[in-house]
């Protein structure tokens, strides 16, 4: 199953890796591959969005715009101005999605 | 070894630990109904947990897959332990979701293992990752509140791979000396991941999205869409009904019937339909898969009530898909792979459309109600 083409906002400073191979490991959607020594986008489209590979690259090779992907928190955040994030909060005991 | 960011005092029982969440002051905590016993450790005694899921607890994830039950579905954060683990066992870190924990320790059967559950309000490892909950400090405040140094000898947390979007793995070793391992996506893959020296497969690292994981979010996209359900039906009635003399109930019920089947079949095609025949349809917009379901179900339905005046003919086909097709957007919160950028995409081009839709819709159904006083 894959999501829109040509969407996906992954970027890579591909200087700055040093094919440690992380990016690999948390990716569960399989977007990298290490070809000679360096880590590659092989498959953006597969790209979610969740922020793992960024958040996991000690050498700031990675960059993306991370955030849920879910209608209700989008419509929600266009409606109230603030960030798109999931409507578990528990504060509220609110949930605007099924996802949590 | 490395010295940890966190001084705190030793806790005597770390996993029953002041949780805000759920302990009441002045009551004595009565050990869980999932735990077996305690063992001992260097920091105090550690609830034992048991691997075998029991009927009421079953019972109980069928409650959180359906109804607001989820949202109070806690253990407390802390340590725990599964079989008789010792300083050489791994450490499996997991979220304080109960239906999380649950999937874990069902897992486990034969292991021993530690299990280090972080306090994420009560939210599963993926969502509450998103967040941040489940994330490089609540991992670093935990280590340190469970004083793991003093219970294992080695320096290694395995974290789910889907908590990774929170986690800096070199954030969390720079603050603890603890080395963040990814462990596999599905808990269901930890014995093998262990016994592979912690290693994953190609497979266990990725992430599917079954026929079964989507048919059992269908619940929470159902609940949602059906609790406009009266309100809508109402609207119905009142539109059906509505006489230039008042309403009138015969109209109301005998015109409007339809209508209400209408609404459940497009829920049925968005909320249903759409998610668990999902890669079997068409475009990659889950707006347009749900639109797609939606004229299908809706021109079938039609066929039960036709023949049909045209205006609502019309109101009909251009009406309902379009509500099936924004139910079917709401998937995409509750999906493995949908971006926000991509989402975003949908939504920018897919709300003028809507608004739109309705604004044609709510003119045809005037002029129909015209037509029929014998105005126009």
């Amino acid at each position: 199953m894959k999501y829109l083409a040509d969407v996906a906002s992954l970027g890579m400073v591909s200087e700055k890796c040093t094919g440690c191979g992380m990016c690999l490991e948390v990716c569960p959607h399989n977007v990298f591959a290490l070809q000679s020594k360096k880590a590659v986008i092989i498959d953006k489209d597969g790209c979610m969005e969740c922020g793992a590979c960024a958040a996991n690259c000690a050498f700031g090779a990675l960059s993306v715009d991370k955030g849920v992907g879910c209608a209700a928190a989008i419509i929600n955040s266009i409606i109230t101005g603030g960030e798109p994030t999931c409507g578990c909060d528990t504060n509220t005991g609110a949930s605007t999605g099924g996802c949590c | 070894m490395n010295e940890l960011k966190f001084k705190i005092q030793p806790a005597k029982d770390v996993a029953s630990s002041p949780c805000s969440c759920s302990s009441v002051p002045g009551q004595k905590d009565t050990p869980p109904a999932w735990s077996v016993g305690t063992i001992k450790t260097p920091v105090g005694n550690v609830l034992k947990v048991a691997t075998d899921i029991s009927q009421s607890e079953c019972w109980e994830h069928v409650k959180c897959r359906a109804s607001g039950f989820r949202n109070k579905y806690m253990v407390p954060p802390g340590l725990y332990a599964v079989g008789e683990p010792g300083r050489d066992s791994h450490v499996l870190v997991s979220a304080n979701y109960k239906l999380s924990f649950d999937a874990l320790r069902r897992e486990l059967k034969d292991l021993n293992v530690w299990i280090l559950v972080l306090d994420t309000k009560g939210i599963n490892v993926w969502c509450a990752a998103g967040k941040g909950t489940f994330g490089t400090d609540e991992i670093v405040r935990r280590i340190a509140l469970a004083q793991l140094d003093k219970v294992v000898d080695h320096r290694k947390v395995i974290v789910p791979q889907l908590g990774a979007p929170g986690v800096s793995a070199h954030k969390v070793k720079q603050a603890t000396g603890f080395r963040v391992l990814y462990g596999p996506v599905n808990a269901k893959d930890i014995p093998a991941y262990i016994a592979a020296d912690c290693k994953a497969s190609r497979e266990m690292r990725t992430i599917g999205f079954s026929v079964k994981d989507r048919f059992v979010l269908t619940p929470m996209e159902i609940n949602p869409a059906m609790k406009k359900y009266p309100l809508y039906a109402l609207l119905v009635l009142v539109i059906f009904g509505l006489q230039p003399s008042g309403i009138i109930f015969k109209d109301a019920v005998v015109s409007g019937f339809p209508f209400l089947v209408f609404g459940l079949t497009t829920v049925f095609a968005g909320a249903f339909l759409t998610p668990v025949l999902l890669p079997v349809i068409p475009f990659r917009s889950f707006a347009i898969k749900g639109w797609i379901v939606g004229v299908l179900t809706t021109f079938l339905t039609m066929k039960l009530f036709s023949p049909m005046d045209t205006t609502l003919v019309f109101f009909t086909g251009l009406f309902f898909p379009l509500v099936s097709s924004y139910i079917a957007l709401q998937f995409t919160g509750s999906t493995t792979f949908t971006g926000m950028t991509g989402v975003k995409k949908e939504l920018k081009i897919g709300i003028p459309m809507y608004i739109f839709g309705g604004v044609v819709s709510a003119l045809a159904l005037i002029i129909f109600k015209l037509n029929q006083w014998g105005v126009l």
